[in-house]
């Protein structure tokens, strides 16, 4: 377990940097965090935070697909919103921890 | 008389169906089955056509065939199920109801979820392997196929019987060499996932064997279209692999019954929200859902399908004698992987616990090596269609635990474990 600092904040992360007490996020921190993958974070990457966050927290397992029929995003925009693995991306800066698969 | 109604005669509405006969009080209760035809296929086969091994009319027999005597047997589709009134509303407009429903119908893939799969290549040099028509076809066009670049890819992560894709991909290579053609074969293997497989240590060990057999990984590839006038497939963040065969493995989803129903989960897959351990509906206490159908976060697989059925029967008895569902599903699933030369890979795994190596303990039939190949395991590979049509279509219990036994398996050590956390063995699905 690893500990970063983002706005004189301790955030426990593991190994690969994502949250691993989903509790200690809040909005200033994920643009912090945004930052660090070169990504200014709008609305539209806010809603699809909360729409992760709260699937989340509702123990529903997250796919790319699963954003893409959220109404906020489809997939195209999913990947311009975050580029490379947005899925992997947008969790890491959710604050929740990365997604896995089932099978 | 109270109604038992079963959605489905396939693997797991047969299963169910057998159980059931033997353990209803035949005064009380009335079976009832619907499927739209009287085909069953044996589905582990159709990986087994494209390369000639089976023949097409080695996996097909009658439904009716494996339903106990004066079953009722009801060929329609359905159209809906109304679960508030207890109702199931077929195409034909017959309305059933029920006291207690199972709903075991299965998934299909749908190319035409994919821009371009459809499109004019389709059964020219696009092909599917996990139906009927597709495997069949394929096989003659491999069999005339002079080489050239075949990609394997999944066009999602939700798929049934997650390893038939690397088996395809280690059958081919196998095929291709006996063919003497190896050196004119570029096999790409192009998935959303991060690896070969979903798994960590199991991802390890096959990445090391596709390595081995000269099969290209490319991974996070998350297919959004293709291109029938180029032959090439197009990721949403623009990657593009070229082919001149594709063997796709398109997105799966459950019956359309399930969204007319109002029953899919969120993502529209149409697979229905089912609790993990008891096999129950998360709305409707009196309706449970079997096999591919349900949304559970284990594989889509025969295995799976018969552990459920273990569980099930007990908690539908439970059910009808108003007692509590104490039976828990653990997500078993236990999955040969077929990887060429008469050789074949076990992998064992639950919910909570990954594909470990080390040895699986079968009475009668003896060990069999986990996470490596043998000779073997290739055997019970093949035995296995005569298991399923004798006995786990019959509802009969296998010489294997419904739990997941950790029984001659080694957990991982300090170091396997730190390798987990490396990008290549991550257990990430995007």
């Amino acid at each position: 377990m690893d500990t970063l600092t983002i706005n004189k904040s301790a955030i426990k992360v593991n190994e690969e940097g994502y949250f691993t007490d989903p509790s200690q996020w809040n909005e200033d921190i994920a643009v912090e965090m945004a930052k660090q993958q070169n990504i200014d974070l709008s609305e539209k990457h806010f809603e699809v935070l909360h729409f992760l966050r709260n699937k989340y927290a509702e123990e529903v397992p997250l796919t790319i697909r699963k954003v893409g029929k959220s109404g906020i995003v489809d997939i195209k925009e999913f990947y311009k919103l975050f580029p490379g693995g947005p899925l992997k991306i947008s969790s890491k800066i959710a604050g929740i921890p990365k997604p896995v698969s089932c099978v | 008389m109270k109604k038992l109604l079963i959605l489905g005669a396939g693997t797991a509405g047969t299963m169910m169906l057998n159980k059931l006969d033997k353990k209803l009080d035949k005064k009380e209760w009335e079976i009832t089955i619907i499927d739209k035809d009287d085909t069953h296929y044996y589905q582990p086969g159709f990986l087994f056509i494209p390369f000639g091994i089976y023949k097409p009319k080695d996996v097909v027999k009658s439904r009716k065939e494996f339903f106990p005597a004066g079953t009722h047997f009801i060929i329609d589709e359905v159209d809906k199920i109304n679960g508030d009134d207890n109702k199931v509303i077929l195409k034909s407009g017959e309305v059933l109801t029920y006291d207690v429903l199972i709903v075991a119908t299965g998934t299909t893939p749908v190319p035409s979820e994919t821009e371009g799969l459809m499109g004019p290549l389709w059964y020219k040099d696009i092909f599917d392997f996990y139906t009927f028509e597709g495997a069949s076809l394929l096989a003659k066009k491999l069999e005339n196929w002079k080489g050239g670049k075949l990609v394997i890819n999944l066009a999602e992560t939700t798929i049934k019987c997650p390893v038939a894709p690397l088996e395809f991909a280690f059958l081919a290579d196998a095929y291709f060499t006996e063919k003497g053609i190896r050196d004119k074969v570029e096999i790409n293997y192009v998935t959303p996932l991060s690896g070969a497989f979903t798994k960590p240590i199991a991802t390890k060990m096959l990445s090391q064997l596709m390595e081995k057999k000269n099969i290209h990984v490319v991974p996070d590839f998350y297919l959004e279209h293709v291109d029938n006038d180029l032959k090439k497939i197009v990721s949403y963040d623009g990657m593009e692999v070229e082919f001149d065969l594709l063997v796709s493995i398109p997105t799966n989803m459950g019956a359309d019954m399930v969204a007319n129903s109002n029953m899919s989960d969120e993502d529209d897959l149409n697979f229905i929200p089912t609790n993990k351990e008891t096999l129950q509906h998360k709305q409707h206490e009196n309706i449970f859902v079997i096999g591919d159908a349900t949304n559970l976060p284990t594989s889509k697989a025969g295995s799976v399908t018969h552990f459920e059925g273990e569980i099930l029967i007990e908690n539908i008895l439970s059910f009808i004698n108003g007692k509590p569902l104490e039976a828990k599903f653990d997500g078993h699933a236990n999955c040969f992987i077929e990887t060429g030369f008469g050789k074949a890979a076990l992998i064992d795994f639950n919910y909570t616990t990954e594909p470990l190596p080390g040895q699986f303990p079968i009475p009668v039939l003896g060990p069999m090596g986990l996470l490596k190949e043998t000779r073997i395991n290739h055997m019970g590979k093949l035995a296995f269609k005569w298991i399923y049509w004798h006995m786990l279509l019959t509802g009969k219990s296998l010489p294997v635990s419904t739990n997941m036994s950790m029984t001659g398996k080694k957990a991982p050590k300090k170091e396997e474990n730190k390798e987990k956390e490396e990008p290549q063995q991550e257990e990430v699905l995007l």
